[in-house]
Order: C-alpha cells, then structure tokens, then sequence
C-alpha cells in the first residue's frame, strides 16, 4: 500500500496533466474553427475549378487530351503523396492515413509496381520510414504551417510534375483525411494523375442561352495552363482539410484524455481518504486501548 | 440594365461576388470587357487589372493571370494571387 504522501503527490500530478489536457482541448477548439473557416473559404475555388475541366475535357477526349488528364496509358511507376500533420497527440489522425497509404503502397510492391513516396508532414514520414524508408523521395513539413496559400503548396506540386513529366511517374496518388465532420474525419485516396473529372459537377451545366463557348486561345491550351494549377490547388484543399481534421482529432482526443483524467482523480482521491480514514482510526484505537491498559 | 453576376475566386478565399454592370478583364489574347448577355467564353488571362463597374463606384483588383469562364449571365474569374486596389478611385 502506497503512502498518504505517495498517493497525494499522485493526485497532483493527475491534476497537472489533466490541466495540460484541458488547455489543448480548447486551443484545438479555437484552432479548429480557424482550419474550418480556411477550408470552406477555398471550397469555391476548386469546386469552380473541377467543374470548368470537367466541362473542357468532354470536348478533348481525344488523342490531343493532355497527358495529365489521360494519363500516360502505363501503370507501371506510381507516386503516392501522404498527407498528415507535423505534430501527435491527435487520436489516430496520422495514423489512419498512414495505415491506409500503406496498405496500398504495400498492395502496389507486391503486384511488381515501382513505388516512389513524398510525404507531407513529419508524422506521416515518421510511421512510412519504418517500411519504406528508401523510397521516400522527400518529406515537405507545412501541414503545421499557420495559414496554408498557394505558395507553400507550389513546391510540392511543382516536384510532381517534375517526375511526371521526366517520366518518373505514371500514377500520382493523394492520401489525406477528409474531413466530413468534428467527429468523423475519412482517410482518402485521390487520384491526381490522371486527372479524375468528377461527371457529377459537369452535369450542372451553366445555361448558355444556346450559345457555344468560344475558346481563347484553343480548349487544349486552355487545359494545359488548368491542369498543373488544378494539382496545387487539390493539394491546398487536402491540406486545409487535413488541418481542420487534425484539430477535430486533437479537440476528441484531449477531450477524452482530460476526462480520464477526471475518472482517475477521483477514484484515486477516494483511496486516499479511505487510507486516510483508516490511519485515523487505527490511531484512535491504540490510544482507546492504550487508556484502558492503565 | 440587367445585370451579370459576377465572382472572383482566389484559391485561398472569394474576394467579390455580386451582380454588376460591366467588369473588364486581361486576357492573355487580349484585353476584354463582359457585359450581361456576352457569349459564352472562356480564356485564360495573363496579370493585370480586373476592373469592376457597378453604377458610378469601381473595384479594382490586380491578379497574377488566372482564368475566366464566361456564360450570357455570370462571370467566374479563377484568379491567382488577387489583390484589391483599395482607394483607387
């Protein structure tokens, strides 16, 4: 049996851990509702953007489609893009992504494809590195940064590109957590390239009086200048997705941990009064007997 | 006069949406000016000034090219790295 003075440094020490959880529960709440503003405030952008290539590639499906958007016609060379945060203490957040990219990396190696990684975020990399270490390529650490634009996510597609065009890359895939609420937050896989037309957002069709869109210049050049732009700006949506998803985790997950907490104080607050209460008594009981002795 | 709707999308956030008279915009084949009823259109732009006019009052914004989807009643201009011109009148 522990001390009195044993369990009372316990308890304060419960109680400085659940102040500690407490505070980051309410700075991810704050921060959350932050991420969540960003987000929606980018939606328009990409959502105006997935509908204005959908429209276009109807008309170029051709042979002249761009290779971004048709592909290469091989599958052989795959580059996975994971997307996570830079920091823990969020539940399984990062973790989740990881599971599901390494699934199907793993999935990949096996059916004999040549896979190449870059990660986003340092916990990403962290939980990859153990299995396929000498494939990651590079480890971009902006998830964490403050406000995400364009700019910071230029780079990452910008080296895309790059191994696609060098012939590096066939497929391009996005693994992030797509953030459907602040209690349920989906690991996702999306293709980048080719480039996925979702047919749902062409289907609203803007009525054009029955005129024909004129082109300026022609639609392919048009698709060419879309489609690289369209790759940042699908990372910069998945990432501010993943930002807001990251704090929704943390906010449950210290929310959980401070009630825990809680739990634990007062069961171990009532051991210590029950010991205490004990000692009182057998104290009382040796000075009753020990008067009686006389 | 009708009015055309239009919106100016940044990648981080919407800068304007709203109906008026007239917006000018660079395009990267030449500059043009869309008016409601304009034909269906679509270019790319190159940077320059968009030039917003609604009664007497004008918005100016710089954009660092971009692109634009013209239909007879609204106006979508996807723009990268759009700043508003504040007192430019």
């Amino acid at each position: 049996m522990a001390s009195l003075k044993e369990m009372r440094n316990r308890i304060g020490s419960v109680k400085a851990t659940q102040k500690i959880t407490k505070a980051m529960q309410m700075v991810a709440a704050a921060k959350l509702r932050r991420a969540q503003d960003a987000a929606e405030s980018a939606r328009p952008y990409a959502t105006r953007m997935a509908s204005v290539i959908a429209n276009l590639a109807q008309g170029v499906s051709g042979d002249g489609a761009p290779l971004l958007l048709k592909g290469t016609g091989r599958e052989q060379k795959h580059l996975v893009v994971v997307a996570t945060a830079d920091r823990g203490l969020a539940g399984g957040f990062n973790s989740s992504i990881a599971r599901a990219a390494r699934e199907y990396i793993g999935r990949l190696i096996r059916d004999g494809k040549d896979v190449q990684i870059i990660c986003i975020g340092r916990k990403g990399r962290d939980q990859l590195r153990r299995y396929f270490g000498e494939r990651i390529l590079h480890t971009y650490e902006i998830a964490s940064a403050k406000t995400l634009t364009l700019d910071l996510v230029q780079p990452v597609a910008t080296q895309v590109l790059e191994l696609f065009e060098a012939g590096e890359a066939d497929v391009v895939t996005l693994f992030y957590s797509r953030f459907k609420s602040v209690i349920s937050q989906v690991p996702t896989a999306r293709k980048l390239i080719p480039a996925e037309v979702h047919q749902a957002s062409a289907g609203a069709q803007p009525d054009l009086k029955g005129g024909v869109y004129t082109y300026e210049p022609d639609e392919e050049s048009i698709l060419e200048a879309l489609l690289p732009r369209n790759i940042a700006v699908q990372l910069l949506g998945a990432l501010l997705e993943n930002q807001a998803g990251f704090f929704a985790s943390q906010m449950s997950a210290m929310d959980n941990a401070t009630r825990n907490a809680g739990d634990m104080i007062a069961s171990l607050t009532l051991q210590y009064n029950r010991s205490r209460q004990a000692q009182i008594t057998k104290e009382l009981i040796e000075i009753i007997s020990g008067a009686e002795a006389l | 006069m009708a009015k055309i709707h239009f919106s100016l999308v940044a990648p981080e956030r919407e800068l304007f949406a709203g109906d008026v008279d007239q917006v000018d915009a660079p395009g990267t084949e030449g500059d043009f000016g869309v008016l409601y009823g304009h034909a269906p259109f679509m270019t790319t732009l190159r940077p320059g000034e968009v030039i917003v006019r609604d009664g007497a009052a004008n918005r100016i914004f710089t954009i660092q090219g971009g692109f634009a989807d013209i239909t007879p009643e609204s106006f979508t201009l996807l723009a990268e790295h759009a700043v508003e011109i504040t007192a430019a009148n």
